[in-house]
């Protein structure tokens, strides 16, 4: 064979070490321990401002649903017609509603059933699709395409619309528990659709192969394997998703299919303080400012954790 | 493509029987009588009670109703409401305005998302960048109802420029608030899907390759970043017509259009079954016949999707 390396008439540079990037993998430490994919994520995380700005909005807001009594001393449901749409006063910093009752001790108190009703569907939801897209991503064949089938029929079906329907037999005895099932029924097909994709992905890896050639049953590859490694894309789902069932429980309130009228919801307080547009916009702007302002902080969390557990799509 | 088309088709076949069927399930085999609902407080006479039941095959088992329904919507005979009208004709008077409000949102949305998100996407990180951000974050987290009940209280009772409800036989200005408000949350995730794609496809090879062959920097930003960047809007656009028939519910009820939503709405409430199926049944159509058509249009832009 002859000289590769230099071709007639051509002659190669080669540039010195210094001037190129390579450098920087002699710098890599490889004697450290790996890091896992999960340290990787809690450092790009940790030095995302938007991560510390919504993490510690989110530590305030679960504080404030943990313990509303710390932030005001009066009863969210005392309310007397006298004080109706009166405006701020000295221990009622944003006034009363149509009904008399002070504004600011029912944002606070409205906290709490946001963010119940929030978790405890997206904490359902995600187990309800993991569940039924791990099956389907993990046996295949009949059972997956009666899977995904199920799955379109849900997803066609517009979730508020479905709701609604639903809710709307349990009107007068409505509770969260019941909002919380209907959303659960309704909500499960977009991460049933992202686990199985997930589970199918994992699947096929070797470190599966290498593992059943050891002996392990498919139950404990499922278990122990695959779905730690398909968890990525589903928390990404989840974290996204608890802005939308707040959102879906406002907008139900809203509608008046909602919780029951003696739970305080910021969607029933807007709602009637719809009537008071003309009068007093404040009681309308107060709940909306705090529902907006929990949304935003569960979204930009979503963004965040999405950029740090799936690179390929930064959005900042 | 025949092949393809033929294909698609047929798998619809059983997504649109499922939902149908979910639905009537829901509506008709949940608790709750219609035919005593029908008389409010006042007694039932059993005979009236067991003919009205026989009219609208009440008295039938559920999957008979249901096939009856089937039968029947074939020949877009969607039979009668409770209170006696056509369903066909209440749909028929709230469709058209459902369709001009939906459209009016989806030019708004597509006009003004694709044009902020283009602009974000090249200037990344000057301010009018992050300007856009907020705004569109803003507009994400805020729920519909309550950007709708603002832009009564700014537009319609602050500024007095645009109507603040609209009401049985709305105009073009009546429909302008209530479409951007319907639009706006689309619009916003438009404007950060435009973003990320743009500013992705910016620093692909393909256009290094494109701008050293020397193209202009108007070429390269039409023919190569813009088409591939609108792949994913086309997409989300086009499933987004369908959802935004069926998210009407909210910005109708606001701004009190008599289309689809305050259709959808007020026969739930009023437990008119027969239309909430019927309803459902065609936004479901048109949901499916918008993702086709969304498929088909990929092969335009995107040569490298073939359909085998």
């Amino acid at each position: 064979m002859t000289d590769m390396t230099t071709l007639p008439g051509q002659e190669r540079y080669v540039a010195p070490l210094d001037e190129t990037p390579l450098q920087d993998v002699d710098k890599l430490d490889e004697t450290a321990p790996a890091s896992s994919m999960w340290a990787d994520a809690w450092r790009t995380l940790r030095r995302n401002p938007m991560f510390i700005i919504s993490g510690l909005l989110i530590i305030f807001i679960v504080i404030v649903a943990l313990f509303p009594a710390l932030f005001t001393k009066q009863n969210p449901n005392y309310c007397t017609l006298e004080n109706s749409l009166g405006p701020a006063a000295a221990g009622h910093p944003m006034g009363f509603d149509f009904q008399g009752c002070d504004v600011y001790t029912r944002v606070v108190y409205g906290t709490r059933t946001s963010l119940s009703v929030g978790l405890c569907a997206t904490i359902l939801v995600v187990l309800l699709g993991t569940i039924i897209g791990a099956i389907a991503g993990f046996f295949g064949g009949w059972i997956d395409s009666v899977l995904s089938r199920l799955t379109d029929i849900f997803l066609a079906l517009p979730i508020l619309l479905g709701a609604i329907v639903v809710l709307q037999m349990f009107k007068t005895n409505s509770s969260i528990w019941k909002i919380v099932l209907v959303m659960a029924l309704f909500g499960w097909t977009s991460t049933a659709r992202i686990a199985r994709g997930a589970v199918m992905e994992a699947k096929n890896l070797e470190f599966n192969t290498a593992s059943t050639a050891l002996g392990s049953s498919p139950m404990r590859n499922l278990f122990r394997h695959i779905l730690p490694n398909s968890l990525a894309p589903i928390i990404v789902i989840g974290t996204t998703s608890l802005a939308t069932y707040i959102v879906l429980e406002a907008t139900l309130s809203f509608l008046g299919v909602g919780l029951p009228s003696t739970t305080v919801s910021w969607g029933s307080d807007i709602s009637q303080a719809q009537t008071s547009l003309m009068t007093n916009p404040m009681v309308l702007f107060y709940p909306s400012a705090a529902l907006a302002i929990t949304v935003l902080s569960f979204i930009m969390m979503g963004d965040a954790v999405k950029d740090a557990l799936d690179p390929k799509s930064r959005t900042l | 493509m025949g092949k393809y088309l033929l294909r698609r088709v047929l798998q619809v076949i059983p997504v649109v029987l499922g939902t149908t069927l979910l639905v009537y399930a829901l509506v008709f085999a949940l608790p709750g009588d219609p035919v005593k609902a029908m008389f409010g407080d006042k007694p039932v006479n059993p005979a009236v009670a067991a003919q009205i039941r026989a009219e609208y095959n009440l008295d039938k088992p559920f999957i008979v109703q249901y096939f009856i329904f089937l039968k029947n919507a074939l020949t877009l005979d969607f039979g009668k409401t409770f209170s006696g009208q056509l369903v066909i004709d209440e749909i028929g008077r709230a469709f058209p305005i459902t369709i001009r409000l939906a459209l009016m949102a989806f030019v708004f949305e597509a006009v003004f998302g694709i044009i902020f998100g283009v602009i974000s996407g090249l200037k990344k990180g000057k301010w009018y960048d992050t300007v856009i951000l907020i705004v569109s974050l803003l507009l994400i987290s805020v729920p519909t109802f309550v950007t709708g009940f603002l832009g009564q209280y700014l537009f319609g009772i602050k500024w007095s420029i645009l109507p603040v409800t609209a009401g049985n036989d709305p105009t073009f200005i009546d429909l302008l608030l209530p479409a951007m408000v319907l639009g706006s949350v689309s619009m916003a995730y438009i404007i950060r899907l435009t973003r990320s794609e743009i500013s992705s496809n910016i620093a692909e090879d393909y256009v290094r390759t494109a701008r050293a062959k020397g193209m202009s920097n108007r070429q390269v930003m039409l023919r190569h970043v813009l088409r591939n960047s609108l792949i994913p809007v086309v997409t989300y656009l086009g499933q987004d017509i369908a959802a935004l028939m069926g998210g009407a519910m909210i910005s109708e009820t606001i701004f009190n259009i008599h289309g689809v939503g305050w259709l959808t709405y007020q026969s739930i409430l009023k437990g008119e079954g027969n239309l909430v199926v019927s309803i459902v049944t065609l936004l479901m159509l048109i949901f499916v016949v918008c993702n086709l058509i969304v498929d088909l249009l990929y092969a335009a832009l995107d040569p490298r999707i073939r359909y085998a």
